[in-house]
């Protein structure tokens, strides 16, 4: 489904505000964005981890949700999420519930690439129908801003500071979207908060897959990464630009980058303004910059490649022409 | 005879057909779980409750209900699918013991702060460590400030019996909490005991009724918010009001107790008095181990001694009262605890019941029994040395130590 912004500015927002975001923080978008992505006969059930989005959202007695949320602890957002889609099977069979429902589980990348790992890996592989969005905004932001293990190498945090003996966090972030791809579920994607429309039809696509999905958004924390109040989007863009945080979806196992940069820009593009890499720029961790560019560059060569797999193996699958 | 005891035959003639099996305690708590059919059922293995969701999973399977069953990756989101599911509006399960309760410790508390329904057989067994599969009570009694009401089974009988009646406790509207119903590892869960079943599926099922949530996730017409943050300003209301669920509680479980047994013939109470009319000396105890006490009563009985035994089968909410009204005119008491409190002079269910008799004002020479720990055998003899102790206190002697262990070497 293409999106189509005008309707979508139509679509009643489930997302109240009045929640308590930060000004700037990026996350709010892609959850109002998400409640949107369910057809006019589709209801939503939602599931949030502990963390920036569920305490900002629920204060009781307040609550900015409008359409049904749960949040339980911190590591089982998608557990639950998996219970509450269980419920609905066995309810819709019984003739207890008659309407369509959808499912989302969210959570940020603490809740997500660390703690909550278990509990998202095994509610994807028994199948469970509904997507999982990891706001990932490379750190605990809301315990005040620790390493996880999606904090890329170099940052630094509350817990990697930088400092005289070490150069801020010493290992690169984890590949969570590899690891999820390799569930062999229907739909993985990659996307970021500055591509509203790629980010739209993902989340459409992974609510309307058949099964289990699992979308990574990059949701930049201004707070985190010392960046400015209004800057989140645009080190959204670089980090998509410079070729870090690649857009890309997998379907069925057939990857798709979904935007190709035309001049990929210098990993110090989306470094240098962050306030989070700024121990970087000397002679000593020089080598830390480099190794990121490397990193990058094999990343997408390997993301390359994995695309055009994926086009042989179409064209070997298509029925010969004449 | 004197003694009264709790699962009284009802009047015949409302009693529905019984049947007779030879069922191991896990068998029994999955044939309760098969009458009534629940929603959802989330389960992972852990020795010795493995069995009792073999079966289930064998009635999935078969049929013979049609819950959804969700072969969760750990307790831990066993309990947060439960908690999902019951949140979505359904009747919800899982079963669990020992080191699973642990994982899903963090969910056990969650559960009963979102005043979920859910019911949970635990089959006791020592928390590790070391690593020990056998039965002790450290499981259960570890979490019974978690807010979950407990219910404890004598036999492969009343884990069916209270397995039913759970249902009836958690989803009434004025209590509105989870129930664990727990039994013995092996002594209970894998022992084959003569059980009486209520026939007729039908039956069961009307009495535990259709599940009517209130406010639940897949309600399209009021969509709900499910735990949101709670702070200073709230936090303590919303756990007075679960206290109020466990004021509430007692008269909801001494109803369906006498209900259950107009369909049974076996009417349940909060606690059992067994031989305790004349009692001089008596034990309390919970669980597998009631049995065998009486077994000892009655030996002792034979013998011209007036010994008697408390049973407590719903440890949370606490029957402090009931207890010390059961106990008021003994002249010796000791507690049986199949869990050690750490730190503490004697077990916790001592330690309660020491609680409630300074409320009662009940001035009875009391002792801790700790036995049973990792599985450790009790039988018939060692528990005729506890009511020999008991009977020294009681012609005046002088408690020597409040706690000490049955079937310890040192």
């Amino acid at each position: 489904m293409a999106l189509n912004l005008k309707k979508l500015s139509h679509k009643p927002e489930m997302l109240a505000p009045g929640h308590r975001a930060c000004s700037g923080c990026t996350a709010p978008f892609l959850i109002r964005l998400a409640l949107k992505m369910v057809d006019d006969d589709e209801k939503l059930v939602t599931s949030i981890a502990t963390g920036c989005m569920e305490v900002v959202t629920t204060i009781y007695p307040f609550s900015a949700w409008r359409c049904s949320n749960i949040h339980s602890a911190f590591e089982n957002s998608a557990a639950t999420c998996s219970g509450a889609e269980a419920a609905y099977r066995v309810l819709s069979k019984r003739g207890k519930v008659k309407e369509k429902f959808k499912f989302l589980a969210m959570g940020g990348d603490g809740g997500t690439y660390d703690i909550g790992f278990q509990s998202l890996s095994g509610a994807m592989e028994r199948g469970h129908e509904m997507l999982y969005i990891c706001y990932d905004n490379e750190g605990y932001m809301n315990t005040g801003i620790q390493r996880s293990s999606a904090t890329p190498k170099g940052a630094e945090t509350n817990t990697s500071f930088a400092g005289s003996a070490k150069p801020g966090k010493e290992q690169h972030r984890k590949d969570l979207t590899a690891c999820l791809v390799a569930h062999d579920i229907p739909y993985v994607a990659q996307a970021s908060v500055h591509n509203i429309r790629d980010l739209g039809d993902k989340i459409y696509k992974g609510l309307h897959c058949g099964g289990p999905a699992f979308l990574n958004v990059l949701a930049p924390c201004h707070r985190g990464w010392r960046i400015g109040v209004d800057q989140g989007v645009e080190y959204a863009r670089l980090a998509v630009e410079t070729n870090f945080w690649p857009l890309f979806e997998v379907e069925k196992g057939a990857y798709k980058i979904n935007y190709k940069p035309k001049t990929q820009l210098p990993i110090t593009d989306w470094i240098k303004g962050q306030g989070r890499f700024k121990h970087l720029f000397n002679d000593k961790n020089k080598h830390i910059v480099d190794e990121l560019q490397a990193e990058t560059d094999r990343k997408w060569k390997s993301l390359l490649r994995r695309e055009a797999e994926a086009l042989e193996d179409a064209k070997a699958a298509a029925p010969a022409s004449a | 005879m004197s003694t009264t005891v709790a699962n009284q035959k009802a009047s015949a003639g409302k009693v529905a057909a019984q049947e007779v099996l030879g069922l191991t305690g896990n068998e029994a708590a999955a044939e309760a779980l098969k009458q009534v059919n629940p929603d959802v059922a989330a389960v992972f293995p852990i020795t010795p409750q493995t069995e009792l969701m073999h079966k289930f999973a064998e009635y999935v399977a078969n049929g013979a209900v049609d819950t959804e069953l969700i072969n969760v990756e750990s307790e831990h989101s066993a309990m947060s699918a439960t908690v999902g599911a019951s949140a979505a509006g359904a009747r919800a399960v899982t079963a669990t013991s020992a080191n699973g309760l642990a994982l899903m410790w963090e969910i056990v508390a969650i559960a009963s702060s979102l005043r979920l329904p859910i019911v949970m057989p635990v089959v006791n067994r020592a928390i590790s460590g070391p690593l020990n599969i056998h039965c002790d009570h450290s499981d259960t009694m570890g979490c019974r400030d978690l807010g979950w009401i407990q219910l404890y089974s004598e036999d492969s009988q009343e884990a069916y019996d209270n397995m039913i009646q759970a249902f009836r406790i958690a989803e009434n509207k004025s209590v509105m909490l989870p129930v664990m119903v727990t039994f013995d590892g092996f002594i209970i869960s894998h022992t084959m005991e003569r059980v009486e079943i209520i026939s007729d599926d039908k039956i069961v099922r009307n009495f535990v009724g259709e599940y009517q949530p209130e406010n639940y996730l897949l309600n399209a017409q009021h969509p709900v918010t499910y735990g949101p943050l709670d702070l200073p300003d709230w936090l303590f209301e919303h756990k007075r009001q679960e206290i109020q669920g466990f004021l509430n509680a007692p008269e909801v479980i001494k109803q369906v107790g006498r209900e259950y047994g107009e369909i049974s013939g076996r009417s349940y109470d909060l606690l059992e008095k067994y031989r305790m009319d004349d009692a001089e000396v008596a034990v309390v105890a919970l669980g597998s181990t009631a049995g065998t006490a009486k077994a000892a009563v009655e030996e002792l009985r034979a013998e011209g001694v007036k010994a008697g035994l408390v049973k407590i089968r719903c440890f949370r909410p606490f029957p402090g009262k009931e207890i010390c009204a059961a106990l008021a005119k003994c002249k010796a008491v000791s507690v049986m605890d199949r869990c050690i409190s750490f730190g503490l002079e004697g077990g916790p269910v001592f330690n309660e019941i020491r609680g409630a008799a300074y409320g009662a004002g009940l001035k009875v020479p009391m002792v801790s029994h700790i036995y049973g720990i990792g599985g450790r055998d009790i039988n018939v003899t060692q528990i005729r040395g506890v009511f020999e102790e008991l009977k020294k206190l009681a012609s005046g002697g002088k408690i020597e130590a409040v706690e000490s262990y049955v079937g310890l070497r040192e």
